[in-house]
């Protein structure tokens, strides 16, 4: 079972009827510390917003002075109902109480996972499968009706937006990138003739960005070898990889951990074929409505 | 509060895009209000695991969440595979707008809201 795919637990904080009140003071520690360490909450004011639980366990926190809930522990449809004690003197504590439930519950803790992976407009998005042509990790794939989808969060590269900078349509976004529009603010034109622009400069640069991927081991020898930084070649190439960086935004640390030239190769070319097929499935569909354009 | 509503606060758990001040605030608020809420960690954390909790959301009829920019709110959700109607949904962004001003389209409209309605309820 893959990451995204694990169990998780909810944290109730009650605050209704057959309990004490909680102040909003503890209120907001208790709340505060569980979303930092990566829980999710409610905050509820009445025993029946029990029951819109789907499956996922629930930790149920509150002023009980040991009563019970009636009722609460057989909330409709949750799997598993746990009531316990808000602890008063200490709401920091909140966070140990959960942490102990959600490893009793044999549940993941989804806090090691910086979730960056690209967000696909579809109101903006042509089909045209470059952004599946282009990623080299397998995140893209489409749908049973040829239609691009995010398939693999995680096999994303974290704090690389580059598949943003080839789709022509500035329809992927990476919600936690630091600047508009990647990060889901409102596209203007400006961004589209941007965009276009970075086309452009990618083609001058070489008409495809792998081929200067591919040169970045050479790049890297040359940092160390006096003789070979005043080759003209080489400094050619470098050039055109900083410009790479600096346009499409890819970290130094993506481009370094990148598998050797000979797989960049291989990976590139399986995911140009992934783009084409997709595309001939499109053109042969008797319901061709999701056309794919470039 | 309005029939069927609910707020969801997102607090970008896993990266620093959003001011630690504005959501410290909003939550605050949100604490003081004594109304019910949802919180979670991280909304993209949540879409990538396709979370239930996201479907339940979805199909609430007068959304409220405060998160980033609308744009990646809606398309997150439908990347989860629960889509929320766009008319149903208002989003509050964080990232942009001043912890006040959010605080006051959020909170105080239904309080102004309570203090005009009717002391008997709802007239039908
Ligand atoms: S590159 Fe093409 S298929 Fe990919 S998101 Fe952009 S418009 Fe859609
Ligand atoms: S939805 Fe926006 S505010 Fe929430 S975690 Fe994602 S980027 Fe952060």
């Amino acid at each position: 079972m893959n990451r995204l795919e694990q169990k998780t637990v909810k944290v109730v904080v009650y605050d209704g009827e057959g309990s004490q009140s909680i102040s909003a003071e503890e209120s907001y520690e208790a709340i505060s510390g569980l979303l930092n360490n990566g829980f999710t909450v409610a905050r509820i004011t009445s025993k029946s917003e029990l029951g819109i639980s789907n499956t996922t366990p629930q930790l149920v926190l509150g002023k009980f002075d040991g009563k019970q809930l009636n009722g609460a522990e057989s909330g409709a449809g949750a799997s598993t109902v746990r009531l316990s004690e808000f602890p008063s003197s200490d709401p920091n504590t909140v966070s140990e109480i959960a942490e102990q439930y959600r490893q009793e519950q044999d549940a993941f803790d989804h806090s090691s996972w910086k979730p960056w992976f690209p967000v696909i407009d579809y109101d903006r998005c042509t089909n045209c499968m470059q952004c599946l042509s282009f990623c080299l990790f397998g995140v893209y794939g489409v749908d049973d009706e040829q239609q691009i989808q995010v398939q693999n969060q995680d096999s994303c590269k974290t704090n690389c937006p580059a598949c943003s900078r080839v789709c022509p349509e500035v329809a992927i976004l990476f919600p936690k990138y630091k600047a508009g529009p990647i990060n889901g603010a409102p596209v203007s034109q400006d961004d589209l003739d941007r965009e276009k622009m970075k086309v452009d400069i990618s083609s001058l640069l070489g008409g495809d960005v792998y081929s200067m991927l591919r040169n970045r081991s050479v790049q890297a020898q040359s940092r160390f070898s006096k003789e070979r930084s005043s080759d003209k070649a080489l400094n050619e190439r470098k050039k055109c990889l900083d410009k790479l960086k600096q346009d499409i935004d890819i970290p130094a640390e993506v481009l370094m951990s990148l598998p050797s030239s000979d797989e960049i190769l291989e990976k590139a070319e399986q995911a140009k074929l992934r783009g084409e097929e997709a595309l001939a499935a499109i053109r042969n569909s008797p319901n061709s409505s999701k056309l794919g354009s470039s | 509060m309005a029939e069927n509503e609910r707020i969801l606060y997102c607090n970008c758990t896993y990266a620093k895009v959003v001011p630690e001040a504005t959501k410290r605030e909003v939550l605050k608020a949100l604490c003081s209000s004594g109304r019910p809420f949802n919180a979670v960690a991280d909304l993209c954390e949540m879409s990538a695991r396709k979370d239930k909790t996201l479907g339940e959301l979805a199909e609430v009829e007068n959304l409220k969440v405060v998160a980033c920019f609308p744009r990646a709110v809606h398309w997150l959700f439908s990347g989860s595979g629960f889509p929320l109607e766009k008319k149903q949904v208002q989003v509050f962004n964080m990232r942009e707008k001043p912890a006040g001003e959010i605080i006051s389209d959020l909170l105080e409209t239904e309080l102004q809201e309570a203090d005009s309605a009717p002391a008997t309820g709802p007239a039908s």
